[in-house]
């Protein structure tokens, strides 16, 4: 399958990076080799292979539903590019 | 006394034990090493006034009944570290203090060590030369101007150059064994789920394994003891016994069986790779092992195999830098959605925005069962090979790099010929397994080359063993001039 700039401009919307118009062009060839050298698995008939889900040999563990910390709301928020009081302020999103 | 920094960690301990040198000096002499560096670009953060209460504090009481008494150490910049800014290698994380401690760095501190500095990655550790990283290229001291390798490459620049007497990397797809064979050092990455997670900032969760960077193979035992254990805070942890590599190390490996897998003869390899690969076989015959020839069909699958499982699983990761709780703001942005998208642009490097890219193709609704599902398929065909082999030998001999360090800026143009760099290292990663690369040997400009032993699942004590077995007999010694501190 080939990937072309119309392909690249909208996986960059889905993954919210927006692209330079001037880096359109090379960032679109560099992706189709990429997507090139994977496509070799087509050489490989896997029809009878269950996908890999977990190379660990034992099953996730469940944990309780615990509350073990809190109360650190100073210290989420002083990592925060702008916040407000308790609050993390974003541009506005209603208008 | 001779200069302590060449020294390896498990002769800094002794020495520390017997108490010949005080926690203080030691600290001071590395502190000075890193000080006269004018060259390298290792250190993201130094850590030198941290180090130096800390080895004043342990002097006063010393504690010696640890393993890493009064030892300090600088990590890779992808462990958080508490107050402490972690940087991941990436503009989005530079100004991120985390306020908390990832697990294995605590684990070192647990043992008696401290934090002597961050030391430079590529950019969220995607990257096979340091090239990707926000702060700058690191340079590998066998040479002005070569790669060190990477991600962890300036884990393994500072390692060689004597700037830290051990250190810690991770490796998602040959991340620590990479760069320790470009360095002519030792580097290990174990068993998915024996190193806790918790706390790394993350690239490729189902790929991404904690694990020690040192001069030597019993250096690289005492560390891993110090590392490994069970976390409940990482779900993937695996719950089992700690286990004595250090006191357990020998040398005598009679008897053991050693695969060669006639796939990792690959087109273009050198022929000084191929020396020091044939070279290990007959050492390790020395030895006592035994050599079988095995095949591992699907070994030219693992690399497309990882470079559709890798980046779909960072575009997941690295969904959450979206600018609003931690890390970069864009501030030329009217709305939230441009807000998103301009921070993610400008914060992120172009390998990491590649990558998210790919990640979010491959995953996108109609090509999901083409790539991902496939990819998982041929990920289980290549976790198949190894289980296979693993009935009929011990352990498996390959060399660790298709070559040795490069110049910078030699592969930067070309996304696939620097994705080839990790051809023998990536399949280990994909089956979970545990490998190590010990330096074996040079090129013709003298240049580090290293051998990788790969081994079964939590099979670590018996892979020392062998490469410590080997490491006597191939007894590889570097001597560098410091150009660096000109």
């Amino acid at each position: 399958m080939s990937i072309d700039k119309d392909k690249i401009k909208h996986v960059s919307k889905l993954a919210r990076i927006s692209v330079d118009e001037k880096k359109i062009d090379g960032l679109t060839k560099d992706i189709s080799s990429i997507i090139k050298f994977i496509e070799q698995l087509n050489e490989l008939n896997t029809d009878k292979v269950e996908p890999l889900s977990s190379i660990l040999n034992e099953p996730l563990r469940l944990r309780k539903d615990e509350i073990n910390d809190g109360k650190i709301r100073e210290k989420i928020l002083e990592n925060s590019p702008q916040k407000n009081e308790d609050f993390f302020v974003v541009p506005k999103v209603i208008e | 006394m001779s200069d302590i920094t060449k020294k390896s960690l498990t002769e800094i301990v002794r020495l520390i034990k017997k108490k010949e040198i005080k926690s203080v000096e030691l600290t001071q002499a590395f502190i000075k090493n890193i000080n006269n560096d004018n060259k390298l670009n290792s250190f993201i953060t130094n850590c030198s006034e941290n180090a130096l209460s800390k080895a004043e504090n342990f002097d006063k009481r010393p504690e010696l009944e640890t393993l890493l008494p009064g030892i300090p150490i600088a990590v890779k910049d992808l462990f958080c570290t508490h107050g402490v800014k972690t940087t991941a290698g990436s503009k989005m994380l530079e100004n991120f203090v985390p306020r908390y401690e990832s697990t294995i760095t605590n684990n070192l501190w647990n043992e008696g060590a401290f934090l002597l500095g961050k030391l430079n990655c590529d950019e969220y550790a995607m990257g096979s030369s340091n090239e990707t990283s926000y702060f700058g290229n690191v340079m590998n001291p066998i040479a002005e101007n070569t790669v060190p390798g990477g991600s962890s490459g300036g884990s393994a620049s500072a390692l060689a150059a004597d700037l830290t007497p051990t250190t810690i990397g991770t490796d998602t797809g040959g991340s620590i064994r990479q760069p320790a064979s470009f360095t002519g050092t030792v580097g290990l990455k174990p068993t998915y789920g024996l190193c806790s997670r918790w706390g790394i900032v993350a690239f490729a969760s189902s790929l991404d394994q904690a694990g020690p960077m040192t001069k030597t193979v019993q250096d690289c035992a005492l560390m891993l003891e110090a590392m490994a254990g069970f976390d409940k805070k990482d779900s993937t942890s695996i719950n089992k016994k700690k286990e004595n590599y250090s006191k357990n190390l020998t040398e005598n490996i009679k008897g053991l069986k050693i695969g060669i897998p006639k796939e990792y003869r690959v087109e273009g390899m050198s022929q000084e790779i191929d020396n020091i690969w044939e070279n290990g076989k007959k050492l390790l015959k020395d030895s006592g092992a035994e050599i079988i020839d095995i095949s591992l069909p699907n070994t030219k699958y693992a690399l497309p195999t990882y470079y559709i499982v890798a980046p779909a699983e960072a575009s997941s990761n690295l969904a959450r830098y979206d600018g609003v709780k931690y890390g970069f703001r864009s501030v030329k942005s009217d709305n939230l959605i441009e807000m998103y998208e301009n921070t993610r642009s400008e914060g992120f490097g172009d390998e990491v925005k590649r990558r998210i890219l790919i990640g979010t193709y491959v995953l996108s609704s109609g090509y999901y069962d083409a790539y991902y599902l496939k990819a998982q398929k041929v990920r289980q065909m290549i976790k198949n090979d190894f289980d296979q082999s693993f009935k009929k030998v011990d352990a498996i001999l390959t060399p660790s790099t298709p070559s040795s360090a490069f110049k910078i800026g030699e592969k930067k143009d070309d996304p696939i010929s620097m994705y080839l760099n990790d051809i023998f290292t990536v399949p280990v990663n994909l089956a979970g397994i545990p490998a190590i690369s010990i330096p074996a040997g040079t090129d013709n400009n003298n240049y580090p080359l290293g051998l990788q032993l790969i081994g079964k699942p939590l099979d670590e004590q018996k892979l020392l063993n062998i490469a410590y077995a080997v490491e006597k007999k191939i007894n590889f010694k570097q001597s560098l001039n410091k150009w660096w501190e000109n």
